[in-house]
């Protein structure tokens, strides 16, 4: 009896049918691809894309220069150099991140004490010449004041989970 | 200069260029599209978009292939053979053309209505395999070898249950002549009553064209493209487009043997408004959107189980379905004058 069975399904190809059945409905499923430049996926408030410093509402900036960034990174990619400034408050006279070295672990932002240094939902700012990766502290600041208010927000999101 | 020379020879003879190229230029648009399309639906069955970018929905991405295919360098290795080099996709694909000119697109719509169509059709199929072997040879690389030597065993192998399958056509139509065999199907369309033979001829066609799952001549993940491997530019595109037009041709045959060439499905009002080719045409797209899902879905054969399939299944099965035919036909009194 399993014989005649055998030789039934493969001679009524049931196998090759039911192959060509999945693909057909295959076909007709939404698709999985995202139609990349036009269309974008989801990010997570969580998100380490490109680096940015933040300002204070009344444009101060935040960074204090406590340089824990700079000792936490595991790269080495930020250089810092601080004074105290004619006020008498202690800031950043140079704050570089080598980009190109960066591994993208968020720990920078995790050790500021004032949210200062963030990682921001921005992932698309490849660049023509390695150059233009080594990021000085005014391509920052400007990166802080483009994305503030993703910035915000996202912090605000992912505040009820610290 | 008398006139018989402009109504007995050049009329005719430029009357002849123009329906060539009025069959040649559409079809080598198909091609293009063709490929788009194989693109496109492969890209549906795997949940992807397929080309987006040039043109609406990618439209005009297979212009954008070719001009690719036009400007790039044309490479030959160093111990290629020149000329067989060069002959060999020039072959191939004017092989899968001069096949078009016995296909009936209508009623007498044929350039050539030669009364041994079918035997045409199957020399010229069967060439095909120079343009592979030569290619494998010529081009002095072992993996285009292998592809060559594949190619050789599978389509001789195929084309044996081919000419069987066209024979049991055959007896059922009464004629070589394309045209007639696609007026004997008036009524009853051969791929009823010959269905298993339909599902064996798909199956060699697509072994015949080296499709997958039969493409073990080109087999990228074993043999790196095969008797393909050393061709770009131009000579490449040559063979892209002669394995295509192939496509095209096959399912063009398949159409006029099984599935009633320019036929309506039934020969009442609003079938019989719509024109014999355009009914062919969509007959031979649907064709050839199984020849492009059935590559979606299937994993290659391995090189000794399409042996097998080939000579110990269905060249015993088409041999048995051709007496069987043959025995129906003659005891029944059906068979055709």
């Amino acid at each position: 009896m399993s014989v005649i069975d055998r030789t039934a399904r493969s001679f009524l190809l049931t196998e090759l049918i039911t192959g060509m059945a999945l693909t057909l409905r295959y076909m007709f499923r939404p698709k999985a691809t995202l139609n990349y430049p036009y269309e974008k996926g989801l990010l997570s408030p969580r998100f380490r894309g490109e680096h940015a410093l933040r300002r204070y509402p009344n444009g101060e900036e935040r960074c204090i220069a406590c340089k824990l960034c700079e000792a936490i990174c595991p790269a080495q990619a930020i250089t810092i150099e601080a004074e105290p400034r004619d006020d008498g408050s202690r800031r950043t006279t140079r704050y570089d991140i080598d980009m190109t070295k960066c591994i993208f672990c968020g720990f920078c932002q995790e050790a500021c004490p004032v949210d200062a240094i963030v990682e921001g939902p921005n992932f698309e700012y490849s660049t023509e010449t390695r150059e233009e990766l080594f990021y000085n502290k005014d391509k920052l600041l400007a990166n802080g004041d483009r994305w503030e208010a993703q910035l915000a927000a996202n912090i605000a999101a992912d505040a009820p989970y610290r | 200069m008398d006139s018989g020379f402009w109504s007995g020879y050049l009329w005719p003879t430029i009357w002849i260029v123009i329906q060539i190229v009025i069959v040649v230029g559409p079809l080598l648009g198909a091609v293009a599209y063709l490929t788009l399309a194989e693109r496109k639906i492969l890209g549906a069955i795997q949940l992807r978009q397929g080309p987006m970018v040039v043109g609406p929905f990618g439209l005009l991405q297979p212009l954008a292939d070719g001009l690719k295919l036009f400007v790039k360098e044309t490479i030959v290795p160093a111990g290629a053979n020149r000329a067989v080099f060069f002959i060999a996709p020039m072959l191939t694909f004017l092989l899968s053309l001069v096949a078009w000119a016995v296909i009936p697109f209508g009623d007498n719509m044929v350039i050539a209505n030669i009364n041994v169509g079918v035997l045409y059709l199957f020399a010229i199929s069967s060439l095909g395999v120079y343009g592979i072997i030569m290619a494998g040879w010529a081009s002095n690389s072992r993996y285009a070898f292998l592809g060559g030597l594949r190619s050789a065993a599978q389509m001789v192998s195929y084309e044996v249950s081919i000419g069987f399958i066209i024979i049991s056509v055959l007896l059922c139509a009464g004629s070589l002549n394309l045209s007639e065999i696609v007026r004997a199907q008036e009524g009853l369309w051969f791929f009823i009553p010959l269905f298993p033979m339909f599902i064996v001829f798909f199956v060699s066609a697509l072994a015949e064209t080296n499709r997958a799952p039969f493409d073990l001549p080109e087999g990228e993940s074993e043999i790196t493209g095969g008797f393909m491997v050393e061709y770009s530019a131009m000579t490449y595109a040559l063979f892209f487009l002669g394995e295509y037009a192939n496509m095209i041709l096959m399912s063009a045959f398949a159409t006029i043997l099984f599935l009633g060439g320019w036929l309506p499905p039934l020969s009442i009002p609003p079938f019989t408004w719509v024109p014999g080719p355009i009914w062919f045409i969509l007959k031979i797209c649907v064709v050839l959107f199984v020849f492009i899902w059935v590559r979606g879905t299937m994993p290659r054969y391995r090189y000794d189980q399409l042996m097998r399939l080939g000579w110990k299944v269905f060249l015993p099965f088409s041999l048995g379905w051709v007496i069987v035919t043959a025995g129906v036909l003659v005891t029944f009194g059906w068979l055709p004058e």
